[in-house]
This record gives C-alpha cells, structure tokens and sequence, in this order.
C-alpha cells in the first residue's frame, strides 16, 4: 500500500484501496491528509479555488470531459444559494468506477464537494448513488461520520437514483431530485441556472470531485505533474475483456493501453476491436491495439475519447455483428420514451441490424441503417440518441466485414456465446473484479 | 443576433403542422416528427415561421433568440 502523499505519482485516487471494506474518514486523512477548507466564507473565497482547478486544467469525468472550473464559475454567477450534487449514478454498464469510489473511497468525492460547497457558499450536498446495497450502505456511513465530526454545516444528503442509463444526465438527476422522474428535462433552464429546488446546481461526477478534494490539498502544479498538457492527472478507467484482472484501474492520461493490460495481467485470448468511452463511445479496429493511448488527444483520430474511463476489450470469440444487435436493442430499450426521434429511430435501427443478423435483412439494408443514424442524431433533449448512434455507426464500420457475412449467410456459430458486453442485471461472460492498482 | 427555430422534442407528437406552414425550413422524419435546418430565419420567413409557432397543438415550436 504506497502512501505517496504530495509526491504526485501513482495511485492518487486510489492509494489505500482495501478490498476488506471502506475507508474511515481517520484512515483517509492519514493517507491525504486534513483537507484545507475555509470556514470564513471570503469573498474571493470562491474565485481562489475555481482559480486553482482552472490552472489544474481538471475535466469533468462524467463522460464530457466539460472544464470544471467552467462550470464552478457558472454556478457561482448564477442568482440564489447553490446546491452541490456528486453524481454517482453510473447508469454506464460497463462502468464501475463511480461505485468503487464511493464503496470503498467514500470520503474523496465527499471532500471535493466539501470545499466546493465552500468556495460556492452552498450548504446542502447531496449525494446521489444507484441501488447496489454495498455503495448506499458505504456512502450512509460515511455521512454519518462526516456528521459526527464535522457537524451538520453543510447538510449532506444520500439519495438514491433509478438505475437506468439516462438517470445520471445532469437534468434528469435534477428532476428526480426535485421529486420528478430521473428523465432528461428541455434546457435551459441548465441546472447551472436552475436546478435542484429552482437553486443555482452543480452537478458533476464523483471521480471530478474526487480530484477537486486532492488539488484542493496538493495545488494545481501537484495535478498536472502527470497526464498530459490537455489532460492532466489522472483517471479511474473500467477495464473489461478476456483478461486475468479486469476491473478498475487508476491511470496516468496518455499512458498506453498496453501498458494497462500489462497490469491486469495481460490478454487471455486476442482482441477484435476496443470500446473507449462506454455505451455512447466507439469502436476501434483491434489491430490498433498496441498503438492506442488513453486520453481524448490519442483517441480523437479515432473518433473517440476515454468518455467516463471505461476501455472494454472484445475477444476474437465473440460474434460483433450479436453484440451489436444486443447493444442496439438495450440502448433502445434505455430510451426514455420522452422524445419521439429517440424511440423510433433507436427501435427502427435495432430491428434492421436484428434482421441482418439473421440474413432477413432487406437489400440495401445498409443504407438504411445510415439514414436512420443521421435522422436520429441529435434529435432528442438529452444526448442519449447521439450516443447511441455514435456508437452503433462505428460498430457497422469496424465490423463491416462481420456484418456483410451475417446479411448473406445468417447465424454464426458465436451468436450463441453468452454476451461480453455488460448488461445490468445480465449474467456476464466474465466476472468483474476489483483490482486496486497503479 | 439571428432567430433560429427550435423543436422541444418532448412535448413535440408529430402533429405536423409546423412542415406545412414552412417547409422552406422544416421537413418530417419517417415518423412524422419535425427536422429543423439549423439556419437562422431569413427575414422573409419570419412572418411563417411566428405563424408556424403559433399554430402547434402542443407549443412545442419556439423560436430562440441565439447569439452568435
């Protein structure tokens, strides 16, 4: 267990992981250290810490990579008192970052949201978890600690969210809070502007305010000593595939996915293609493998980014043509029925790739797919419809061969294999495990 | 500054009035809901377009007022 303290190296995030059970708060401030929060709310109290994530260069870590400190400046301009909201919904399947921190790391996004509470002059922070028991009895812990001994200024709330893929966008988490359904809403008003209770809100991932809790401690200089110039520090990636260890994992930006798979203990079967960024991310051609690096630069060629850190390895087993089919019909079915472009263009496109899986397809089915992408983009309040045909477009062109053999001949004999996607609820091909390492 | 005609696509139902009053800038997706060319309204337009804002069932029309 290293305890690197203000070093800047790796684990940051991390460093002090047990696989026994959370961290006490006396454990975590021995490993970080007191977390240096203002109690006199200054005037420029605000403006000091936006300051520091600004020249930190810290990134949303909720899928966006949106400049925190833009949004802090947002909230602080904003009419009314704020509310501070930790977003760890992680409706993302093949995510599992956000629980990890707040299972077994609690009081990390709990300090960063504490001094950003500060700077904005908030007073409630509220913490929002999906329904997995281990994470909400986690997080109920450690407000409770928090309570004991910091008292009760600022309120901390827990609350808990649908598990639905769409439940964690920022509107929707609002809306739900605000005692409405945790479905996306027509902005503006942004939550910014108007969010929980019609205050100013922040609404940012864990992870983010995660690393707000370090710079706040180490300073900017200290979170840029790693990463790269435009994505400095670091980042909780979900690694999936046939590996030894897949879990999550802290990396350095820029680092290589090689270099990750090296420390999860190396492939167990060859690789046809790589997930980066999640369910709304894309494809890319396995035969990159060896030249991908983790961060956005080195994946927008690609047309990717790291999105909320999740890197999911598809073995050459698998047939891609049924696990798009599978992906197509889920993000269908994690439509919110609220935007008519969404529920038809995303259940059209994943009947057609059905139909060509099986050889039903009509001729020309292609073109159709991509009309349907194109009318569907961005046609929705929320990005849910962009995302997902983001994702499928880049299936149909990494796995065009695949998808041309299904058209003509049907069935293949991988189809049957159990899917290596993950679904919630959906038994795996592999168990995820939790690997803490560096 | 340039008024640009925006769809809220949760309340929009696919009435479709809205192509039919200016289809220089608004066409039906296969399912009937409005495609909105993103260009700001020319100035002989503006008169449809209000009108167009005005006639959907579901006020789910609106022009904004976009900067840029």
């Amino acid at each position: 267990m290293s305890e690197n303290g203000s070093s800047g190296g790796l684990p940051r995030l991390l460093a002090g992981i047990s696989p026994s059970g959370a961290l006490t708060f006396d454990q975590h401030l021995e490993i970080h250290g007191e977390l240096p929060v203002s109690r006199r709310r200054e005037r420029n109290g605000s403006a000091a810490l936006i300051d520091q994530i600004e020249r930190a260069g810290l990134l949303g870590r909720g899928g966006a990579s949106f400049p925190t400190a833009l949004k802090l400046r947002a909230v602080a301009s904003a009419r009314g008192r704020p509310v501070v909201v930790i977003n760890a919904a992680e409706g993302e399947p093949a995510s599992l970052k956000d629980r990890t921190l707040i299972q077994s790391l609690p009081h990390l996004a709990l300090d960063g949201a504490t001094v950003a509470a500060a700077a904005l002059g908030a007073e409630e922070i509220i913490l929002c978890v999906g329904s997995r028991r281990s994470v909400f009895d986690s997080a109920a812990q450690a407000i409770g600690e928090r309570q004991q001994l910091l008292g009760s200024s600022p309120r901390l709330r827990l609350a808990q969210v649908p598990d639905r893929y769409v439940s964690g966008q920022e509107s929707a988490l609002v809306n739900h809070l605000n005692g409405g359904e945790a479905k996306p809403t027509f902005t503006p008003p942004m939550p910014f502007q108007s969010g929980v209770r019609g205050c100013p809100t922040l609404v940012s991932n864990a992870e983010t305010f995660a690393h707000i809790g370090l710079i706040a401690r180490h300073g900017p200089e200290w979170f840029r000593s790693i990463g790269t110039a435009s994505q400095p520090g670091s980042a909780l990636v979900t690694l999936t595939g046939p590996l030894a260890y897949p879990g999550v994992y802290e990396i350095e930006h820029g680092t290589s996915l090689a270099s990750l798979i090296d420390a999860a203990g190396g492939l167990s079967s060859r690789v046809s293609a790589v997930l980066c960024g999640g369910y709304s991310g894309v494809w890319i051609d396995g035969g990159q493998l060896d030249a991908l690096s983790l961060s956005n630069e080195d994946l927008a060629p690609y047309g990717g980014s790291l999105g909320p850190g999740v890197v999911l390895l598809l073995s050459e087993q698998a047939c891609p043509v049924s696990e798009t089919a599978r992906l197509a019909r889920w993000l269908a079915s994690e439509s919110t029925r609220q935007c008519g472009p969404c529920i038809h263009g995303l259940d059209t496109i994943a009947t057609v790739i059905e139909r060509v899986r099986v050889a039903k397809g009509e001729r020309g089915s292609g073109q159709h797919l991509a009309r349907l992408v194109s009318m569907t983009r961005g046609r929705g309040a929320c990005a849910h419809p962009d995302g997902a045909v983001n994702v499928l477009a880049s299936a149909f062109e990494v796995f065009s061969e695949e998808f041309v053999s299904h058209s003509r001949y049907g069935r293949c004999e991988a189809c049957e294999l159990p899917p290596e996607l993950p679904y919630p609820g959906v038994r795996q091909a592999r168990a995820d495990t939790l690997v803490p390492a560096g | 500054m340039a008024d640009r005609i925006r769809v809220n696509p949760i309340t929009c139902e696919a009435h479709g009035m809205c192509a039919e009053l200016l289809p220089e800038m608004i066409t039906l997706d296969d399912w009937g809901y409005p495609i909105v060319d993103g260009r700001p309204v020319p100035r002989e337009l503006v008169e449809h377009a209000r009108r167009a804002v005005k006639s959907c069932p579901k006020f789910a029309l609106l022009i904004e007022d976009k900067r840029d």
